[in-house]
Formats: C-alpha cells, sequence, structure tokens
C-alpha cells in the first residue's frame, strides 16, 4: 500500500470511463447487449427515461458493491453473488418506483424486475468490477448506464413521436394541426420491429461515422 | 434515334472521368443503356453475352402486368358505379375513371422509388439498377385505390430503403420490395389496408349507397358470410372489391402465360404454389374444424391477392429460392402457409403477403439445405466408386 498513485477523482482515464461508452464504446448499439428492454419499454418516452435511471442506478451501485467485495468472493460463486446483489438493488428501485412513480412503474410492468437479467449490468460486473477498484467501478457503471439510457431515449423519442404523435407526452403532431391535413400517427412505429429498425438505424449512422467501428475484411 | 444517339454521344465525354458531371455518370449511363443496346465490345477471351439481360426481363415483366393493370383499371370504375349506384357509365368510361384513379398512384410509386435508387447509385457510385421498374408497377397494383398518396410515398421510402437499398441494392434484398412497402402500410396506417371502405374508390370520404357493404370475398368468408359470395366465375373474371392488379384471375394468368412463355418467371414455384394452397384447402375440407374450412378448396386460388402473389411475387428471382429443388419446396410452403393464415388466423383476411414475405426470409435457408443435400450425394457417389 505505498506506492499507491493518488488519482484526481476526474482524471482523464477516469472521464473515459463515462463517455466511452456514450459513443465507441456504447452498451446497446456496439457491443449489442440489452436489446430486449431496449425493444420493450421505448413505446413512450417517459417510461424509457425511469427505466434508464433505474438501470443506471442499478449498474453503477452494483459495480461499486461488487468492487468493495471482490477480493472476498471466491471465484466459483461469484456468478451468485453478484446476482443477489443486483436481485436486491433492484427490489429496491423496484420499490420505490411503486411508491413514487406508480404510473410509469406499471408501464413498466415486468421489465423493472427483468433489469436483473439486463446483460449489460452482469457483463460490466464480470468484466469491470471484478478487476477494478469501487469508484472506478461506480463511474463505468454511471458511464454504461448512461450509454444505454441514451439510446433508450432517442428510440423512444422517434417512437413517441413518429407512432403516437408527441413527445413527453405533448401532443405536438395535434397542436401543430397536422391531422387537419390528413396526417396519421404510424401504427408500425409503435409494434417492436420498429425498435429494431431504429436501433438498426442509429448503429448505421454510428458505424458510417466511425472509420474504427467498421470491420476490415 | 440517330440524331438522339449522335446527342447521346456528344454529351457522353462530360459524364467520364474527369469531365464536369462525373459525378452523375451512373445517371447518364442509366438513359444511356435505358435507350439504346450497350456497344460495349469484349476485347480479350471469349464471354456470351445474352440480350435478355436485366433490362429486358424487367420489361416482360411490365408487359405481362399489362392485362392486369388494364382489368384494373376498368374494375376501379365498376366498383365505383356499382357503390355510388350509377347506371349510365360506359365500358370506356369506366375503364378511364380507373384508369386516372391509378394514375398518381403509379406516378408517386415510381417518383420515389426511382428518386432514391438515383440517389442510392450516386453515393455507391454504381450503374442504376432496373430492379425497381417492376417494384414500381406491383406497389400500385397492391393498395387500396383510395390510398393517401403520402402514405404510399413513404411505404415505398421505407421499402426501398429499409428493404433493399441497407442489404446492397437490386439483387441483395432478402425481402420483396414491394410486398415490403405493402407489408409497412398494412402495420403503419391498418385503417387504410382493412375494412369494407377501402377497396372501392371514393367510399372512406364518405358517400355510397346506403347499405351498401364493400367487402372483398375474403372478408366475407372470414365472417361465414359464404351466402354472399360472389360466385366463382365472377371472382375468377374479376369484377370483386380489391386492390386494382389482383382481382382478375383471368387478367393474371394471362400474364403467367407471357412470363413462362419467355421464362422469365418460374413455372416450378407457380405450379408448387398452387398445388401446395390447393392441397391444403383440401386437406381442411377433409378434416373440417370452423365453418371456413369448408369452403371449396378452388375458392382460395381465385379469392384474394392469390393468384397475383404467385404469379408476380413469388416469382421473384432475388428473393424466392435459387435451386430447383428450393423452388419447389418454397413454392408449397408459400401456398400452405397463404391457406393457413387465410382460415385459422383471425386477425388477417387475407395470407398471401404475409406468406411470401415469411418465405422469402427461409429461402436461404431452404437454398443452403438443398446445395448440402447436393453436395452429400455427389460425395457419396465419389466415395462408392
Amino acid at each position: 500500500m505505498e506506492n499507491v498513485e493518488k488519482e484526481p477523482l476526474f482524471s482523464a482515464k477516469y472521464k473515459k470511463l463515462i463517455t466511452n461508452p456514450l459513443g465507441l464504446d456504447n452498451p446497446i448499439t456496439v457491443q449489442v447487449l440489452g436489446i430486449c428492454s431496449a425493444l420493450a419499454v421505448t413505446v413512450k418516452m417517459k417510461p424509457a427515461i425511469v427505466m434508464a435511471i433505474s438501470v443506471t442506478v442499478v449498474v453503477a451501485l452494483s459495480n461499486m458493491i461488487i468492487a468493495f467485495m471482490r477480493k472476498a468472493i471466491p471465484g466459483r460463486i461469484r456468478i451468485i453473488v453478484q446476482l443477489v446483489v443486483i436481485a436486491a438493488l433492484v427490489i429496491i428501485v423496484d420499490q420505490f418506483l411503486k411508491a413514487f412513480a406508480f404510473d410509469v412503474s406499471k408501464q413498466l410492468s415486468v421489465f423493472v424486475g427483468l433489469i436483473i437479467t439486463n446483460c449489460i449490468i452482469m457483463g460490466r460486473l464480470e468484466a469491470f468490477a471484478m478487476s477494478n477498484d469501487p469508484w472506478p467501478s461506480f463511474l463505468d457503471g454511471i458511464g454504461n448506464g448512461a450509454g444505454y439510457g441514451l439510446i433508450l431515449i432517442i428510440v423512444s423519442f422517434f417512437r413517441e413521436f413518429l407512432g403516437s404523435g408527441s413527445i413527453m407526452g405533448y401532443p405536438v403532431m395535434e397542436k401543430l394541426g397536422l391531422y387537419n391535413f390528413g396526417y396519421e400517427d404510424n401504427g408500425f412505429m409503435i409494434l417492436p420491429p420498429m425498435a429494431l429498425i431504429t436501433v438498426g438505424l442509429i448503429i448505421w449512422v454510428q458505424r458510417s461515422r466511425n472509420k474504427s467501428l467498421q470491420e476490415t475484411k | 434515334m440517330n440524331f438522339l444517339l449522335k446527342r447521346m454521344k456528344k454529351i457522353e465525354p462530360l459524364f467520364e472521368k474527369g469531365g464536369r458531371f462525373e459525378k452523375l455518370h451512373s445517371v447518364y449511363d442509366g438513359f444511356a443503356t435505358f435507350l439504346f443496346v450497350p456497344d460495349k465490345v469484349t476485347t480479350r477471351g471469349a464471354h456470351i453475352r445474352d440480350h435478355m439481360d436485366m433490362k429486358r426481363t424487367m420489361t416482360v415483366v411490365i408487359l405481362a402486368l399489362m392485362p392486369a393493370l388494364l382489368f384494373g383499371s376498368y374494375n376501379i370504375g365498376l366498383q365505383h358505379t356499382r357503390a355510388f349506384g350509377i347506371v349510365d357509365w360506359t365500358l370506356i368510361q369506366m375503364f378511364w375513371f380507373g384508369f386516372l384513379k391509378l394514375l398518381p398512384l403509379i406516378i408517386v410509386s415510381y417518383m420515389v422509388g426511382l428518386g432514391i435508387e438515383f440517389v442510392a447509385a450516386q453515393i455507391r457510385g454504381h450503374e442504376i439498377n432496373e430492379g425497381y421498374l417492376v417494384t414500381g408497377m406491383l406497389i400500385p397494383l397492391i393498395m387500396p385505390i383510395d390510398v393517401p398518396l403520402w402514405m404510399l410515398a413513404v411505404s415505398v421510402a421505407f421499402a426501398v430503403i429499409i428493404g433493399k437499398e441497407i442489404f446492397g441494392g437490386t439483387g441483395m434484398n432478402i425481402l420483396n420490395p414491394a410486398l415490403t412497402a405493402r407489408a409497412f402500410l398494412f402495420f403503419s396506417y391498418p385503417g387504410w389496408m382493412t375494412g369494407d371502405k377501402v377497396w372501392i374508390e371514393g367510399l372512406m370520404s364518405g358517400g355510397g349507397l346506403d347499405g351498401f357493404s364493400g367487402e372483398t370475398p375474403l372478408a366475407l368468408a372470414k365472417m361465414d358470410g359464404f351466402d354472399q359470395m360472389p360466385s366463382a366465375m365472377e371472382m375468377f373474371i374479376g369484377t370483386i372489391p380489391g386492390s386494382a392488379g389482383e382481382t382478375s384471375t383471368a387478367a393474371i394468368l394471362i400474364g403467367a402465360f407471357i412470363l413462362l412463355l419467355t421464362g422469365v418467371g418460374s413455372w416450378r414455384i407457380m405450379l408448387s404454389m398452387t398445388l401446395g394452397a390447393l392441397g391444403m384447402g383440401l386437406l381442411l375440407n377433409a378434416t373440417g374444424g370452423n365453418e371456413y374450412t369448408q369452403m371449396p378448396a378452388y375458392y382460395h386460388l381465385i379469392m384474394g391477392g392469390f393468384a397475383f402473389g404467385t404469379v408476380f411475387m413469388a416469382t421473384d428471382p432475388v428473393s424466392a429460392a435459387q435451386t430447383n429443388t428450393g423452388k419447389y419446396i418454397y413454392g408449397a410452403l408459400a401456398g400452405i402457409l397463404v391457406v393457413i393464415i387465410r382460415v385459422f388466423n383471425p386477425a388477417y383476411p387475407e395470407g398471401t403477403m404475409l406468406a411470401i414475405l415469411l418465405m422469402n426470409v427461409f429461402a436461404p435457408l431452404i437454398d443452403h439445405y438443398v446445395v448440402n443435400a447436393n453436395i452429400r450425394r455427389r460425395l457419396k457417389r465419389v466415395q462408392r466408386a
């Protein structure tokens, strides 16, 4: 414990832990994890935002807790230990939502509980928290949760705007008076396939703008 | 023509490398090869060239679509007179009325689709493909006549970009683009794609005789309204409500004859799909289940979009199975699926579109196993020898 170099709390290296998952290491568009919930909760923006925050909280805290305990966890049962930590946090989040945001909680229904099975969380615990200190693990969790949330919010924006004609529940299309001109909401945007296609389009844009993401033939 | 050729030759250098309009080379190339047979001569080695290139193939399909298009125009007028109680229209009047209603759909379909094709070709630096010529004609023929033009434009754009261009353009698409456009419209704006009003011109915007019902025979069959169904002859000739191209089995058969005669359409797919649907229909007749299953099996062949789908959609050389054995399997399964979806799915009266799209997805898998089986068979023969 003598040659530990004290790194500043937000050094360049630590900042990268947050910014990387937002772009070039995005959990959804680059690692292609957590797709199922991205399809399920992005019909409207409000549940998507709540889901994004919930996942961020769970990833960040479970990352930190596991990073604290990592040296005490026997290798063979580490998955179970990780699951216990995640499950406990998810239950707390679920109860919190039920208490303070019941409507949204009802819309998200089973998907809050299913955060436990979100591959992003297990992936971060295995790949990062098990071999890093609590503070960077916490930042990594925040970063990945935000990267996941960013895509969720973009997808849900398009799905709500084109599928229901509103943004955050505010009826934009109606206020613009477009319905009078024969405009109609696109019912397909509300169905899950369109979420997949929207995610695909985001991946398309991202990859065509970043050479480093394209495979060399 | 000579004058035109000289003009084209004169402006050609502008579009070559280094010319002023270098970027628009594919546009020039597209127009030049559209007007004239390419004069490119191979300099080395022997190459067999066939005049039956993609442009000629596409032209034959367009030609084969003409009977359905012409009859469809007449039928739009006919259905309109029936719904509005008009009695004094002549045949020409009905045809002209329908043709003028159909024309905007065709124009929008071509403008949007070809526009995207041109842009995509410029971006890739490819030649402009003729693939859209047929798709652009198929789309208006499988749409309800009253569909708003902007919806048509959106669905065409979706089909061309998501269904075709992102896979690499003509020849690389997994799904039939025309059916993709229809499926998109079907799921996006179901109010304009189903029901008893959309299939006859003018009913969506109100009007029509009191108590007039414009259901297609499929919808009637679905609701057990068998006694109100038109006669088999009427359905075969096509004087029934429906989208422009699909109603007349007779006109489609003329098109099928052209396709088969020129070898453009695959008889294997047409035959196996017809037999598949007929077989499934007979099986349902024998087993029973609900009232729908008791409808004569051959009705399935003349109702709804089955004939049109079989002749023009399922035989799409890109999205269908490529191997000969695969074509039999692909066609038969598509035919069986059409009948299953029609009879057993309560949500959709028509199954042709979904059946063909589903089989499009499975076509590469079918080919994969057919090819592998062939390899195994030949390996065995080698080992035995």
